[in-house]
């Protein structure tokens, strides 16, 4: 029984890159055969069960086992102050400052909770039924103490989320163009526009979210002797691996991680978290194989969150809607811990809030602070989501104050393709992209024109259902990253990415990379690039990764890196193992390197038809019965490549929403986005990549967020609140490409992992508004549920017929603004 | 995810259900089709010492006619409700709110009954069956057998009128043949619980609503029904303006809940709109 | 413990097995079938769904007392004599699934949503499907592997 591995139509049969294959991984998948961390059974193995804090902020006095450790199949109970010299800490390994204030975050806490669900004792057991069984037999003795869960209410530092450290402020980050030469002043910028020009002001929020991956996180271990093998539901194995080593002391050469097949990730699996290692301490502890698996409420509850920001943005423009400025202050909130890069994260932002627009002075300004609520790290998008938001909300804002349509003033504002590369007012520099080719794409499979008629009719009409069009043409920086940058970052390690390829004796074709997969397609991808590299069948191409012991070196798979990246060291793996051929092949044919030419998996005699397939100098070097003298015995080649700039994938995307004004419901009506991703590997991954995307965006601004009570307990901890959608909430989106090749990596490839959920959200939320703004409608706050829509249109005033909704500054009555508060950059934050 | 330990009785017939349940009292569950019952013991927000399964029990499921009654059985699945013709012929409003009913899996096992007793004021059976003046039988483990309406059938949040040792064993609804009607639920995302819902059927006579019977779900601590406003449908005919204003003070006397889906003050003015719509659809208009 | 018998993919089982005992623990630690997997504790992922007597049931939701008696199929049963099932195929052609975690329970979902509507319409299989939640796919190209897979079947019993 096999899966078929015929395509659809191709138009270059001879090449793999560009065709739409089928995937490599689907078969296991599709016939229950999968490999996921909590299918693992070892002999012997025991199984454990967190006991968790159901208090936000406490102070722990006494644990006591007793009871537990008697209950029926349990074999241990482990507090953190049992494994305290060996259960290493989660790290962060991206202070943003020198001076970050980062709390110590144990995997099992020993005196002092920050947040609800923290690990304060771990059952072991023969059962898991026998695990959980015993948790409410541990009693634990509290002392609650005040929470601080409002980032704004954080930054007063009346209420501390650890009081050992004197403050919740966590860092502040500046980018500054006048400051770095990039650009103008943004402060001269604004005066100037107050006086002669347009300033828009707002404050948005972006609200806290869950990553929801589908497979909960799951972890084996198994000691075996002085070696650990660590199975788990991770992005990131190789980064997992390192931080073990350097936290518990375990030599890294004694530990294999190993991410078998991961059920999703999202940024949600880019973590080194406690549970991870509380389940290794206790299984060294016990020196047996130990699993713990989550539960979902147990996964919303502990695993790290998304976003969670405080966004203040003034825009200043001249009276024609040219740019001249953006301050962009940011409060964003990390929860009790800074997570691996959970401080890096908003900051990412720094260099996108600019966008694809041209603006002559930028400031970015990012104060992290410590709540007593779940840390937050990378989501989907991770820091771009978040400026993208901002920015296309703010083009829209800026369309509807200077009277024109929002794709206008995006155009006279946006770098136009014969000016690539740009450098940005943030100092980055964009490679390549079209944005007048994408948008007058997407405009035409919308049927821009025709849903702007239908929306004037309805407003005409009076239509208790609105019609409002929604605009993003985002861009993003993603492929993660030069590691020279990320140093400047104080970013705790580098960018690159490795690849190995190993040439069989029987023609077939390993691959070893480092970019470990969980969702995305890189076996049958990988397959391609190395098929069209090196002439073979793309059947004949295996590619392992994801178990240090069989892909030792790799940074792993988040920020849209992969392909730019990891795709890219295979490209050069490729390309070596064609160099050592060739020498080989050059001995074998008896002619000179020189007159050699490679193509179609073949080295042939130039003007001759003598050659040799790249299989057969394979066999020939196993055999090494005649090789050149000195040459080594084989083909295998390593690559590893640090990328020279990130990607800039970017799109338009335009959403039509229906909002009905009697109830706040909305519904989408359509949505086409025209995606440049650079030269595509595998259209139907990328279309793939492109509809998660989208859903994940759109469910920020429809459905999703993360909501807690007064006392820090999660009000969203199950799926019945934490409202994901289903097949029945979304629709069928039309997408297409454009395509200007990157010229920063051979393939001419961009990341697209994130570019859906990045530009879907301002799109879905500008829509909502553009069918409100004549109401006096400018912003309402995310999820926009129905009861916020519906309330928007109770509070706003509709304005006399025929005039223009004045944009407030910083409103006070707008349903997405708190009392605006202090600046943050005031008085020489930190 | 695992439930506490409980001892599992799978009796034969409803009798021997009953003793079961006079045994053990209150340490006792009773498992209907689970759906609701299974999350519950598997979050461990209770743990009953014994589950008594009435999956076995075929005299408690079936659909049948009963003159100018339609009778389901309480262990009825949702599913084989939406399959009844009796059911939608006689009782369309049953059948149109039951649609609604979490997703087809769930429909697949859970019950008509388990619903009702289980009382979940968001829960879409018990609106129906409340505007369609159903009456409900209940058995005793004295082996005597009494019915209430509906009205006296819901007591409060999670509150029924079937006593510890009772169970609920047949739905009488009245047939309402030829009545149009509609199941107006309103929700965020498909697979939640009601927000609020409206389940409203109508019988419509020369031009004018003749006949008018309202009910509401998540509008309170049971469903409830609005004789006021069916009074005022009664006459009117089945056009926007008559039906708005027919329906204005629908959330009048409630008190819906406040939650992360809505406040109290919202689902009251969800209800009115919710209210005309579902007139209108149920009408035919 | 009780005793119960059950047939799973087509072999009969004879076990004792504790009261609670949910129908997807049974399947996945008594019989080793991982291919039906958990993704949630509320019953709303959908991600355990088989067939229970022909129907489709979140496996969550059933104790595994409850199938005593019975049978059931999960995604392991589903290809037979050595073919995938059409929706499998499906799956993999039309790229409906990515990290596969929400396959088996889709798959099970989409083969029983056709088992009562063989030519359903887009919003029929969306509705179909709204018991299973997928984090990847974004539902698009779900929707267009359950057509093709209805497609292809009734072009099979039409043949």
């Amino acid at each position: 029984m096999t899966v078929t591995d015929e395509t659809q139509t191709r138009e270059a049969p001879e090449l793999e890159i560009g065709r739409a294959r089928f995937r490599k991984e689907d078969e296991r998948l599709i016939t229950g055969r999968s490999r996921f961390t909590d299918n693992m059974q070892l002999p012997g193995m025991l199984h454990l069960a967190m006991v968790r804090s159901p208090f936000a902020h406490a102070t722990i006095t006494s644990i006591d086992t007793d009871a537990a450790k008697a209950a029926p199949g349990v074999i241990a109970v482990v507090t953190g102050e049992d494994i305290k010299d060996i259960q290493g800490v989660n790290a962060n390994a991206w202070p943003i400052t020198t001076d970050q204030v980062t709390p110590t975050h144990l995997p099992v806490v020993i005196d002092h909770v920050a947040c609800a669900g923290e690990i304060v004792a771990v059952i072991a057991a023969r059962t898991e039924a026998q695990a959980r069984d015993a948790i409410e037999l541990v009693d634990v003795d509290y002392e609650e103490l005040p929470a601080v869960l409002d980032s704004k209410e954080a930054l007063k530092d009346e209420v501390l989320a650890h009081p050992d450290l004197g403050t919740n402020k966590s860092a502040f980050w500046q980018l500054d163009s006048a400051a770095q030469g990039s650009g103008g002043d943004v402060e001269e910028a604004i005066a100037k526009a107050r006086t002669d020009g347009v300033v828009i002001e707002r404050e948005f929020r972006q609200q806290r979210l869950i990553p929801a991956f589908m497979e909960p996180r799951s972890t084996v271990v198994d000691p075996t002797g002085d070696q650990l093998t660590v199975w788990s539901a991770t992005q990131v194995p190789h980064i997992l691996r390192f931080l073990i080593a350097a936290t518990t002391g375990l030599p890294e050469s004694k530990l294999r991680v190993v991410a078998p097949d991961v059920g999703g990730g999202f940024g949600g699996k880019l973590q080194t978290t406690p549970e991870e290692f509380a389940t290794i301490a206790v299984a060294r502890r016990l020196g047996k194989p130990c699993k713990y698996t989550e539960t979902r409420s147990e996964s919303l509850l502990s695993g790290h969150h998304g976003r969670d920001q405080w966004q203040k943005l003034t825009l200043s423009a001249e009276k024609d809607g040219t740019v001249t400025g953006l301050k962009v202050e940011l409060i964003a909130d990390l929860g009790a811990y800074v997570a691996v890069i959970g401080g890096g994260i908003p900051v990412l932002g720094a260099w996108m809030f600019n966008a694809i627009y041209k603006f002559p002075a930028y400031q970015f300004n990012c104060q992290t602070v410590l709540t007593n609520k779940a840390w937050v790290d990378a989501y989907r998008g991770a820091g771009r989501p978040e400026a993208t938001f901002g920015i296309e909300r703010m083009m829209d804002e800026l369309a509807a104050e200077v009277g024109v349509d929002p794709l206008e003033i995006r155009e006279q504002n946006w770098i136009t393709h014969e000016e690539f590369p740009f450098t940005t007012v943030a100092g980055m520099t964009y490679d390549s992209g079209n944005y007048e080719a994408a948008t007058a794409k997407a405009k035409e499979l919308f049927g821009y024109d025709a849903l702007r008629a239908e929306q004037a009719r309805r407003r005409a009409d009076k239509d208790p259902v609105q019609l409002g069009i929604g605009v993003s043409t985002f861009t993003e920086m993603c492929g993660l990253a030069p590691s020279r940058i990320l140093g400047s970052l104080n970013y705790g390690a580098g960018g690159w990415e490795h690849a190995s390829i190993r040439m069989l004796p029987t023609g077939k074709v390993e691959v070893i990379t480092g970019s470990s997969a969980h969702g995305q397609g890189h076996h049958t991808a990988w397959s391609q690039i190395v098929a069209d590299r090196l002439g073979v069948a793309f059947e004949d191409v295996e590619v392992l990764h994801g178990d240090t012991a069989i892909a030792p070196k790799g940074m792993d798979t988040y920020g849209s890196r992969s392909l730019v990246v990891g795709g890219e060291a295979v490209v050069r793996a490729a390309d070596k193992v064609i160099e050592k051929a060739k020498v080989i092949a050059a001995h074998l044919l008896e002619a000179s390197a020189d007159d050699l030419e490679f193509s179609g998996g073949r080295f042939g005699v130039k003007g001759t038809d003598r050659g040799l397939a790249i299989g057969e100098v394979a066999l020939a070097t196993f055999a090494a019965h005649n090789l050149p003298d000195g040459v080594e015995p084989s083909l295998d080649s390593d690559a590893t490549y640090d990328p020279v700039n990130f990607s800039f994938p970017h799109g338009t995307h335009l959403c039509a929403m229906e909002v009905d004004t009697e109830t706040g419901a909305t519904s989408m009506r359509s949505y086409a986005c025209v995606d440049d991703v650079g030269v595509i590997v595998n259209p139907l991954l990328v279309e793939g990549q492109i509809h998660g995307g989208l859903v994940q965006g759109i469910s920020q601004a429809l459905w999703e967020g993360a909501e807690y009570d007064e006392n820090g307990t999660l009000v969203t901890g199950s799926f019945v609140d934490y409202t994901l959608p289903t097949a029945a909430d979304t629709i069928s989106f039309v997408t297409d490409t454009t395509v200007s090749p990157s010229t920063t990596n051979t393939l001419g490839t961009k990341g697209v992992g994130e570019a859906g959920t990045i530009a879907a959200t301002p799109a879905v939320v500008n829509a909502i508004i553009d069918a409100l703004r004549p109401l006096g409608i400018h912003d309402i706050q995310m999820p926009c549920t129905p009861e916020r829509v519906w309330q928007a249109i109770q509070s706003a005033s509709t304005p006399p017929e025929g005039e223009r909704e004045a944009a407030p500054h910083f409103d006070e009555r707008a349903p997405n603004q708190d009392p605006p508060g202090g600046s943050i950059t005031e008085g020489g934050a930190q | 995810m695992i439930p506490a330990s409980f001892d599992y009785l799978a009796p034969a017939t409803a009798a021997e259900a009953l003793a079961a349940l006079a045994e053990h009292g209150d340490d006792a569950k009773v498992l209907a089709g689970g759906q609701s019952l299974l999350p519950i013991l598997r979050m461990r927000l209770n743990a009953p010492e014994v589950v008594i399964d009435l999956g076995k029990i075929p005299e408690l499921q079936g659909i049948s006619e009963d003159g100018d009654h339609l009778v389901i059985g309480a262990m009825t699945t949702y599913a084989a409700v939406l399959a009844s013709e009796a059911v939608s012929t006689h009782a369309a409003l049953l059948s149109k709110a039951v649609a609604t009913v979490a997703d087809p899996q769930i429909r697949h096992r859970g019950t008509v009954g388990g619903a009702l007793v289980h009382a979940d004021p968001a829960g879409d059976v018990g609106a129906p069956v409340l505007a369609l003046g159903a009456e409900l039988v209940i058995a005793g483990s004295d082996g005597t057998t009494r019915t209430v309406t509906a009205e006296d059938f819901f007591e409060d949040l999670f509150t029924t009128a079937v006593g510890e040792d009772e169970l609920l064993t047949q739905i009488r609804i009245p047939k309402h043949t030829g009545w149009g009607a509609h199941y107006e639920k309103f929700v965020r995302v498909s697979h939640q619980w009601s927000i609020v819902a409206i389940a409203a059927t109508v019988r419509v006579e020369d031009g004018a609503i003749a006949e008018a019977r309202v009910g509401l779900t998540n509008m309170g601590a049971t469903p409830l029904r609005v004789a006021g406003v069916e009074a005022a449908l009664v006459g009117q005919p089945p056009t926007d303006e008559a039906v708005r204003a027919a329906v204005a003070s629908i959330a009048d006397d409630t008190n819906p809940p406040s939650d992360l889906n809505g406040d109290s003050g919202y689902r009251k003015h969800l209800a009115t709109v919710l209210a005309r719509r579902a007139v209108l659809a149920a009408a035919g208009a | 413990m009780t005793r119960i018998t059950v047939t799973v993919d087509g072999v009969e089982y004879f076990d004792e097995v504790e009261p609670r005992m949910l129908l997807v623990q049974y399947l996945r630690e008594s019989l080793g079938k991982v291919g039906t997997v958990i993704g949630c504790d509320t019953s709303n992922c959908g991600a355990c769904t088989v067939h229970l007597d022909g129907r489709s049931v979140k496996s969550c939701n059933v104790l595994a007392v409850q199938a005593d008696g019975h049978e059931v199929t999960t995604i392991e049963g589903l290809a037979a004599n050595g073919s995938l099932h059409p929706m499998q195929t499906a799956f993999h052609e039309t790229h409906a699934l990515q990290c596969g975690y929400c396959t088996p329970g889709m798959i099970m979902q989409a083969c029983d949503l056709l088992k009562d509507n063989p030519d359903p319409s887009e919003q029929e299989i969306r509705e179909g499907l709204e018991g299973n939640l997928c984090r990847c796919t974004g539902y698009h190209n779900i929707v267009r592997a359950v057509q093709q897979a209805a497609g292809a079947m009734r072009e099979g019993v039409a043949s």
